[in-house]
């Protein structure tokens, strides 16, 4: 049985995968089993029952998120399912790969799920900088209307789904939801208030079911394959592969598909290589830029959505970034605050005002002008912006997590730096 | 509508009315329409947004504050070459900080500056999903991975000598 079922088709010098490679290799069995010979709701149940968890970072049950859309005595109108590849969360570089090397495949899933949830318009919402994935999806969406697998009629059944490439203009706000359906409207990409969610009143206040690139990615080899199958590919409690990723000082930053629940250690230390040589080992956050430190004593943890959560952070997009011995903490942190600062949408006073506030502070810490009420400010300000519900989308909190973890795993950082020491790893002028 | 009172060329059009295509009302486009015209003239003008704005029946105050929401839709004129140079933090932690500095040394700018010779402009950009290759930037449409001063001067100069990246 397949046991890497994303990166099967992947070769290694990550050229493109072509049609004809792609259906040889078993390609558009899914499709064509789901849509010519099971119904929409045999699908969903399929679905549901593989455990399938949401890919693009919060792990919400894809079955379940898709049954929410309304599929009886519907108003007239469109239904539509959006593809998320707005890969922008720090440290995170998973969709790429998918799309670039084998876009058939992210192609086939959006087919499936647009004919479960019964949409007839599908996007692929993609961030400006991927050329690279627009090229390979293009000349996909052409071979595939060539093909009948969009268009009128497909497969010669009565179902009918035109897919189209939106390229971003930019802004990491784009990749929260209901901001990423603000922007397919032309508009400001602003998150919009929940309720309503978007399975009911989404793009165009039609219903609209938003998926993560790896999410979808899974789709036609659940249904080709089964969900005892896909459940079985999981080593903890978790279903299926997942795309792992380490960056930083490592011997082999790179990324793998490998059985969800693999140990954080095993990611590290056999596929990563472990630390480069004159680097130790500090700590890690798991899943990206808005995810909280792990350190050593998590190391055996299985990167799972619960196991991670009870040690107190997230799985996040299963990217992680290494903090090593000769990176400082505090400019660690430093930047990513930066980074979310100036990628806030300003909608929200907490999260405009308030995340300047804190890089503000802490490039005063980093440049040696750091004072003792420091510490005190910032841990107030990891309460106020932290606090979900204080901000209208999760992008603020998300900033929090690094920093209220970094203060308390790594204290002496933060104090060395509230002294107004400078240190000789955070490398400001 | 009457397309000859705008100075849209045919080109950028036709290639705006092919996104109209599927679009439920025309200022649904809008996003399209920036990235369409600055691929052509290589930023949006005061009078760009006027022109876009007039076809997709909206008003300029309206484009314009879409334009300026997105990073990748220039209001200022930019260089042949525009470098999108990632300072999110894997890049940062893998030395991108010292890289930066080294730009701004070789070119004489600085973030959101262009050179006297309007070869390149400097901006920076949220990760770029490379973190494996850190550091790493794009010039033009072109990703360069795993930077060092060395390559970067290399880079620099093959894109000065090429011009525009397309
Ligand atoms: C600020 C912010 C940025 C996000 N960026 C992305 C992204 O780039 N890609 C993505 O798939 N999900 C992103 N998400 C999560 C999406 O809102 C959404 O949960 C996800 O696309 C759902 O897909 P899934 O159920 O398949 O995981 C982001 C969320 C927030 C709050
Ligand atoms: S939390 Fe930040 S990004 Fe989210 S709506 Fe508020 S200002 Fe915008």
């Amino acid at each position: 049985m397949i046991t890497t079922p994303l990166t099967k088709n992947v070769h290694e010098d990550r050229r493109v995968v072509l049609v004809e490679d792609y259906e040889a290799n078993g390609g558009y069995q899914g499709a064509r089993k789901s849509i010519t010979q099971m119904t929409p709701s045999e699908c969903l149940q399929v679905i549901k029952d593989s455990n399938l968890r949401g890919r693009g970072g919060a792990g919400f049950p894809t079955g379940m998120k898709w049954s929410f859309v309304p599929m009886d005595n519907v108003s007239p109108g469109h239904k539509y399912l959006v593809c998320n590849a707005d890969e922008m969360e720090p440290g995170t570089f998973k969709d790429r790969l998918l799309m670039e090397c084998d876009p058939h495949q992210l192609i086939e899933g959006m087919i499936c799920g647009s004919y479960t949830i019964q949409a007839d318009i599908a996007y692929i919402f993609l961030r400006g900088e991927y050329v690279k994935a627009a090229e390979t999806l293009s000349q996909a969406i052409k071979e595939c209307y060539a093909k009948g697998y969009l268009g009128r009629s497909i497969m010669g059944t009565n179902y009918s789904l035109d897919l189209y490439l939106h390229t971003s203009a930019g802004r990491y706000i784009c990749g929260e939801e209901t901001a990423l359906i603000n922007s397919l409207e032309g508009k400001r990409a602003n998150p919009r208030a929940k309720p309503p969610f978007p399975q009911v009143s989404g793009l165009w206040g039609r219903p609209t079911i938003v998926n993560n690139v790896e999410t979808l990615c899974n789709i036609s080899h659940i249904l080709d394959h089964g969900p005892e199958w896909f459940q079985e590919l999981g080593i903890g409690e978790d279903a299926g592969t997942k795309m792992y990723g380490v960056s930083g000082n490592v011997q082999n930053p790179g990324c793998w598909e490998l059985p969800i629940g693999t140990t954080i250690r095993e990611i590290l230390e056999v596929h990563a290589g472990g630390m480069l040589p004159g680097y130790s080992f500090r700590g890690l956050l798991p899943g990206g830029g808005s995810t909280d430190f792990l350190v050593e004593e998590h190391l055996d943890l299985a990167m799972d959505y619960g196991t991670i959560g009870k040690a107190g952070s997230r799985m996040g997009t299963g990217t992680m970034i290494i903090l090593d011995d000769k990176t400082c903490p505090v400019g660690m942190v430093k930047n990513l605050i930066d980074f979310f600062a100036h990628e806030s949408c300003g909608f929200c006073t907490p999260c405009r005002d308030g995340l300047p506030q804190t890089a503000h502070i802490l490039q005063d810490m980093s440049s040696g002008k750091g004072e003792s009420r420091d510490i005190e400010n910032l841990e107030r300000l990891v309460k106020f912006i932290g606090s979900i519900g204080n901000t209208h989308c999760a992008l603020a909190p998300g900033a929090m997590e690094p920093l209220q973890s970094a203060m308390k795993y790594f204290p002496e950082d933060f104090e060395r730096h509230a002294k107004g020491k400078k240190c000789n790893y955070c490398e400001t002028d | 509508m009457n397309n000859s009172v705008n100075s849209l060329s045919t080109e950028e059009l036709s290639a705006i009315d092919e996104e109209l295509e599927h679009a439920p009302y025309r200022s649904a486009v809008a996003i399209d329409a920036l990235k369409i015209v600055q691929s052509h003239r290589g930023w949006v003008s005061d009078s760009s947004i006027k022109e876009i704005a007039n076809y997709l029946e909206m008003s300029s105050e309206e484009l314009d504050s879409i334009a300026t929401f997105y990073n990748l839709i220039f209001r200022r004129p930019v260089g042949e070459n525009v470098i999108l140079f990632c300072d999110s933090v894997s890049c940062w932690i893998r030395g991108c900080a010292k890289l930066e500095k080294h730009i701004n040394k070789t070119l004489g700018i600085t973030r959101g500056q262009t050179t006297e010779d309007d070869k390149f402009t400097l901006v920076p950009v949220p990760c770029l999903g490379a973190c494996d290759k850190a550091p790493v930037m794009m010039v033009g449409d072109s990703l360069h991975e795993n930077l060092t001063e060395e390559s970067i001067n290399r880079i620099l100069e093959d894109a000065a000598v090429k011009g525009k990246e397309r």
